[in-house]
């Protein structure tokens, strides 16, 4: 080990649940409990509890916080209701991705921004690196929260047991405050990344422990079991929600990665603007695709996607879809192929025929 | 700690063999294997007939995790490949040592055999 990981306020309960444990950006993350097909299918089925505390925190306040993130996100920030929660990338001035994150507005001249655990740092040095005159102080508060995911269909009955929350009003990125199995000052969002209804919850890292055995303990008569970041990987993908490093990185845009929606070009300006602009009418050099094999062979990331003997693309991620039961992926594909019925992915020394899908696998 | 029984031989590989009196043997991965790879989602084997020199890589196996090589624990000719992984891969997470055997052959440099690991030898690499 050449650096020391960082353990997540829950590393003893991972420990106790016997999960297998595992560097994941640099923190000793849980992969899986007891089988990541298992813990998928809870998800789709009844629930899973996903520790999340490596995702990083930001907040963003001062009188100019709605116009700065406005500057320097793709998505609409001014327009944010307060107690509700916007997905959005931030961009280089090429056009490639800093990082894709929920920005939630706490209040008026206030937000609360997620990060990816990979980027936190990076974020958080690019935003500070942009605030030039505007009033608006970025505090770093990735020590100071933990995060768990409650995903599943009975996310919502089984949190309902620990929290008097009003959350059969909550609407989809819609967020509320307040005590959850006692520990005061928890946000509960309507979000997450696995394509199941459920809820996001930071809370303070010293309450983490407390409110996680409980909500273990409310949901396990119901089907909820501990899941790891396999699952969660495999959960986001057939949701075609895209892993930063992955769909979205430094070199593949929003509008390459299908996240067009998200770039406001309403906006008289904001970093990136002009390049995702050229890219939009012009069409992207190259663009990600959703796709599924006929195989029991897993297509992973790197391999190369052929159209008869041209090699046009990779594959970005690939896993087996535990749903369909067969193998499914991403993967960026030369300008003119997007559409092209008639790629291959190499596996091994295998072509196998790649069907595209044009919506997620699960709704 | 994993299953390591003591009428198998190993490799440092995680596999185990299983030696007959006729000169065949009987090929699979470990219960340390399978814990490792998690979730088994398919395993590619040779056809009867495909001849194999020690340290080869003769299959993969592969997990929702990553595919991983099966080497070769000795030079051997395949008898029989074992079909029914085929439609049960998961059978290597349930029964790694019985009815997820992976290949059947013919040893056909007997002389390697001495340098496999008995269970007290692989359960101290583990």
């Amino acid at each position: 080990m050449s650096e020391t990981l960082a353990r997540t306020p829950l590393y003893a309960l991972h420990v106790e649940l016997g999960a297998r444990l595992v560097p994941f950006a640099g923190w000793e993350m849980p992969v899986q409990y007891t089988g990541i097909i298992e813990e998928h299918l809870a998800v789709r089925r009844t629930a899973g509890l996903f520790d999340v505390s490596h995702m990083g925190e930001a907040r963003v306040r001062g009188a100019d916080a709605a116009a700065f993130l406005d500057s320097i996100m793709t998505n609409e920030m001014a327009s944010i209701r307060i107690g509700t929660a916007r997905y959005t990338v931030m961009c280089q001035p090429d056009g490639g991705c800093v990082d894709d994150l929920i920005v939630y507005r706490l209040a008026e001249t206030e937000f609360l921004i997620c990060l990816n655990a990979s980027n936190a740092a990076k974020d958080i040095a690019w935003m500070r690196s942009l605030v030039g005159k505007a009033k608006v102080e970025i505090i770093d508060e990735c020590n100071d929260w933990a995060q768990l995911a409650l995903q599943g269909p009975l996310a919502e009955k089984i949190l309902s047991a620990v929290t008097a929350l009003p959350l059969a009003t909550l609407k989809r990125f819609a967020f509320v405050i307040g005590e959850v199995a006692g520990a005061k000052g928890c946000i509960v969002s309507r979000t997450g990344y696995t394509g199941s209804p459920g809820f996001e919850i930071y809370l303070p890292s010293a309450s983490a422990d407390k409110v996680a055995r409980a909500l273990l303990a409310a949901g396990r008569p119901l089907g909820l079991i501990p899941t790891g970041l396999g699952a969660r990987d495999s959960l986001r993908l057939e949701a075609n929600y895209p892993l930063y490093g992955h769909e979205i990185s430094e070199r593949i845009s929003p509008i390459q990665a299908g996240l067009g929606w998200t770039v406001k070009f309403a906006k008289p300006t904001f970093v990136g603007r002009e390049a995702l602009a050229r890219q939009a009418e012009g069409g992207p050099p190259s663009s990600v695709i959703l796709f599924s094999l006929d195989d029991r062979r897993i297509a992973r990331q790197g391999a190369a996607i052929f159209a008869g003997e041209i090699s046009v693309g990779e594959v970005l991620s690939g896993t087996l879809s535990p749903l369909l039961n067969k193998p499914i992926g991403t993967a960026l594909v030369a300008a003119g192929y997007a559409g092209s019925a008639d790629l291959c992915v190499d596996v091994r020394g295998h072509r196998i025929p790649l069907h595209i899908a044009t919506e997620p696998f699960v709704k | 700690m994993s299953n390591v029984p003591s009428d198998l031989r190993y490799t440092k590989d995680h596999e185990w063999i299983k030696l007959a009196a006729d000169g065949t043997a009987t090929i699979g991965i470990t219960d340390h294997a399978q814990a490792a790879l998690g979730d088994v989602t398919f395993v590619d084997l040779p056809k009867a007939g495909k001849i194999f020199a020690h340290g080869d890589v003769f299959g993969t196996v592969e997990s929702v995790k990553a595919a991983s090589d099966l080497y070769s624990p000795v030079s051997c000719e395949i008898l029989e490949a074992n079909s029914a992984l085929n439609n049960a891969p998961d059978l290597v997470n349930r029964e790694p040592y019985t009815s997820a055997w992976m290949i059947r052959v013919k040893v056909t440099n007997p002389s390697e055999l001495a340098a496999l690991l008995d269970a007290a030898g692989y359960s101290a690499v583990l």
